[in-house]
């Protein structure tokens, strides 16, 4: 009996998609979630979504959570999808972290930072209790307001720079590489890694960075400083022949400060590895920067030994969206391949028992 | 002022397309209410909704990468006039950048240009200065105020 392709499921496709959209919609007694809702009130899972979608667009990443039913890899993947159709018009000026309109920004390497520890709506300090408050419907109060202090928040490798103990920026107008346009190949610059970092998966990275923390290509982090704010984003339009403003975007950074012993052509000194992402995540910018760091052994003559350390590894894996499409194709029919395989394993079953009766055969004889 | 500071001091017109991209249209139609309608235009190109490539730097300060795409919408007009105002707005809101572009090109035509500026320009520059300043304070009222104690070791 031989399998045949199939036709004849498209009824049962278009019934299965209706009942996903009733179901999606759960019951009708309870409110429909409006994507303002999802916006404002689910902000880091947007953020999310926008992160490893690779799009700034709170009102299509909230667009995206709700039709994926809250499954983010889905809803990012919606929004890769969507980017596809839309021309791209232009490349920004770099952004300027350090002229950012700061929200956080906290070092755990220098108490008195010029410019202060601003803690920022975090909840790195609360107990991790449900609240059962926020069940019951709950009206914050406003925010506090203080008078701020109009000192420079200078970054941590300015502090520490003047005297060569961490590792300066190499500044270069050189255009960057662009993994969504030309084809990656190994060994990667360090522009085509980053891009691939900040759109990596959290999840991934963040196991990545954690291995590098157990051992597995230990790099003796700290965090240098994280920051979170808007940056204002800037293009230049040929048409205009100047730069303008096309709005701010809301960022998070890391600048995570490693040990470095030096080699023959660089006394010890602190390296850094970093992070950058849309919208508010500092797990991510934290597990980009570390991996960032890690993915840097080569050009600092470290021995690449641990997973996070290969580049190939980790930047062929780190893509959710690349990783769901090979990992779930696999529900795809695979009934021809299947077949040849099914015909494959007889066929040795048939050759193995053969050669058993042959064999039983010459010891009775 | 260094060659650098200097190359950042903005023009009259990057100021006024800086504060029309971060209004919303809603904004902008209620800051035009009171002056009489805007020069008739013709729309040159969009408007149309695409994408700008957003770079960081890696470190902050080194060579540049791209970090991801942001949504942006561009519209192009010349105006009856005979002025052309451009605009490049963050987001999918086709009539705020018309009408970003349109209030470009009468900025740019003189009887036009102060009361443009004292309706809209200015007072949205100001809500968009005090948004900043209230961040500004909320942030601040978080600035962590150390305090040292005397410890019992001698």
């Amino acid at each position: 009996m031989a399998y045949v392709a199939v036709k004849g499921g498209e009824r049962a496709i278009d019934n299965a998609h209706r009942w996903m959209a009733d179901e999606r919609r759960g019951d009708q007694a309870v409110p429909e979630i409006s994507t303002a809702q999802i916006a404002e009130q689910l902000g880091r899972s947007v953020d999310r979504v926008m992160a490893e979608g690779s799009l700034y667009d709170p009102g299509l990443a909230a667009l995206a959570v709700k039709q994926a039913q809250g499954d983010l890899i889905e809803a990012a993947f919606l929004l890769r999808a969507y980017r596809t159709t839309l021309p791209r018009f232009a490349a920004t000026s770099p952004v300027e972290t350090a002229t950012m309109t700061i929200a956080r920004r906290i070092s755990a390497v220098f108490k008195d930072m010029p410019g202060g520890q601003i803690l920022g709506p975090t909840t790195d300090y609360t107990h991790r209790l449900l609240d059962f408050a926020l069940e019951a419907g709950f009206t914050p109060q406003a925010a506090e307001q203080a008078e701020p202090d109009l000192a420079a928040m200078p970054r941590i490798h300015d502090i520490l720079g003047h005297e060569g103990l961490i590792e300066a920026d190499q500044p270069s107008d050189a255009e960057p590489f662009d993994i969504t346009r030309q084809p990656l190949a190994f060994p990667a610059s360090r522009d085509a890694r980053l891009q691939s970092l900040a759109r990596g998966d959290e999840g991934f990275l963040l196991a990545m960075g954690y291995s590098t923390q157990r051992g597995w290509g230990g790099s003796h982090p700290f965090v240098g400083e994280i920051r979170v704010g808007e940056v204002a984003v800037e293009i230049e339009p040929p048409e205009l022949g100047f730069a303008i403003d096309i709005g701010d975007l809301p960022v998070t950074e890391c600048q995570m400060v490693n040990q470095f012993a030096g080699s023959r052509t660089q006394p010890p000194q602190f390296t850094r590895g970093y992070g950058l992402v849309f919208g508010h995540g500092e797990r991510k910018a934290m597990a980009m920067a570390l991996v960032d760091r890690a993915l840097r052994a080569s050009e600092l003559g470290e021995e690449a030994t641990a997973p996070a350390q290969n580049q190939e590894f980790v930047i062929y894996h780190c893509d959710n969206i690349e990783a769901t499409g090979f990992v779930e194709h696999l529900k795809l029919p695979h009934y021809v391949d299947f077949q040849s395989e099914l015909e494959t394993i007889r066929r040795m079953r048939a050759d193995a028992e053969r050669e058993m009766a042959h064999e039983s055969q010459e010891a009775a004889q | 002022m260094s060659a650098a500071q200097q190359a950042k001091v903005k023009s009259p017109r990057q100021l006024w397309m800086a504060v029309l991209a971060r209004a919303s249209a809603a904004q902008l139609q209620a800051h035009l209410a009171d002056l009489p309608p805007l020069p008739a235009h013709r729309v040159l190109r969009g408007p149309e909704a695409g994408l700008v490539m957003v770079r960081g730097r890696a470190g902050g300060g080194g060579a540049a990468f791209n970090l991801g795409e942001m949504s942006v919408t561009r519209c192009s007009v010349r105006d009856a006039a005979g002025q052309i105002g451009h605009a490049y707005v963050s987001g999918r809101d086709a009539m705020q950048a018309e009408l970003a572009a349109r209030i470009d090109a009468a900025l740019q035509n003189p009887e036009w240009h102060d009361r443009l500026m004292e309706a809209v320009i200015t007072p949205l520059a100001a809500s968009q200065q005090a948004a900043k300043a209230e961040l500004a304070a909320k942030a601040a009222a978080t600035r962590v105020q150390f305090f040292t104690l005397a410890t019992m070791r001698s």
